[in-house]
């Protein structure tokens, strides 16, 4: 129940952040994208500030030690550099450069109530749900 | 290349960006998970037994804060400025994509570079090349 009441909180804020940093409109994100254009530096500076204060906070993450509400720390620990973590985050950032949303953003935006919005989610998750079938064809696990 | 000094927010941004490594911190912290949006979704394709109320709670919290912000009075909608067709492929693509390479803009992007992970960091230029290389052939190419 503490992690659930906890998970909802820090989804709060993480919402906030994004609110608050503009990365919910896509035209902010494709302003950063668009390095050819009317450049709109922001993302680096949401980058940075998440950054900076995720360097302290992960530093203070040890695998193998136990969260303080108690459950497994898990840390990531494949460190490959592999085909499809290079094919599948290039198809992510054409994803991305196209609509100007990212998932977090995406949901997000669900509180708008936008139908398209809605669209966009559906078919993210098709896009998940497609992923498992089809990773053998990239060489993934 | 030119700054678009109009729509440049340098302080909201890095406040937001501060905000989110807050709550990325707490999640690694207190829950001793990673706060990747991709992952923690695709965690409920299909849902597993004992990993499920932590996921949609964080999620809900995501589409509340929406409404708090709202509240505060200062919500610009978002717009999009494609057609339903490309928001398709784009949703399409960023599910797919976001899955293939284990993680997103937050799982790679926030949480990962804040380990120093470099198989993050080359996660994060993939998908910022390919995204600019995208919006530039939308607005210079095609558009």
């Amino acid at each position: 129940m503490k992690s659930t009441i906890a998970a909802f909180a820090i989804g709060l804020l993480f919402g906030l952040g994004l609110c608050v940093s503009g990365m919910i409109l896509p035209s902010k994100v494709k302003g950063f994208l668009d390095i050819a254009g009317n450049w709109d530096p922001s993302l680096a500076f949401v980058m940075g500030g998440a950054i900076g204060v995720g360097l302290i906070a992960f530093r203070f993450a040890r695998a193998g030690s136990r969260a303080l509400l108690g459950a497994d720390m898990r840390l990531p620990t494949n460190d490959r550099i592999d085909a499809p973590l290079l094919i599948g985050s290039s198809i992510f950032g054409i994803g991305w450069g196209l609509a100007g949303v990212c998932p977090g953003p995406a949901i997000v935006d669900l509180g708008f109530l936008d139908p398209q919005i809605v669209v966009f989610i559906l078919a993210m998750l098709a896009g998940m749900a497609l992923e498992k079938p089809a990773r053998g064809l990239f060489g993934a696990r | 290349m030119q700054i678009d000094w109009m729509n440049f927010t340098p302080w909201s941004a890095a406040l937001g960006g501060v905000a989110i490594g807050l709550a990325a911190g707490l999640m690694i912290l207190l829950l001793g998970r990673i706060a990747g949006v991709s992952g923690i979704v695709a965690g409920l394709l299909p849902p597993a037994k004992g990993d499920v109320s932590w996921r949609v709670a964080f999620i809900l919290g995501l589409v509340v804060s929406v409404a708090l912000w709202r509240l505060a009075g200062a919500a610009r909608a978002p717009v999009f400025d494609i057609g339903y067709g490309a928001t398709i492929l784009a949703g399409l693509l960023v599910g797919f994509g976001a899955r293939l390479g284990g993680g997103c803009t937050s799982g790679h992007g926030v949480c990962g570079l804040s380990r120093l992970s470099p198989r993050s960091l080359a996660a994060t230029l993939a998908f910022m090349t390919s995204g600019v290389l995208t919006v530039f052939a939308l607005r210079h190419i095609l558009g």
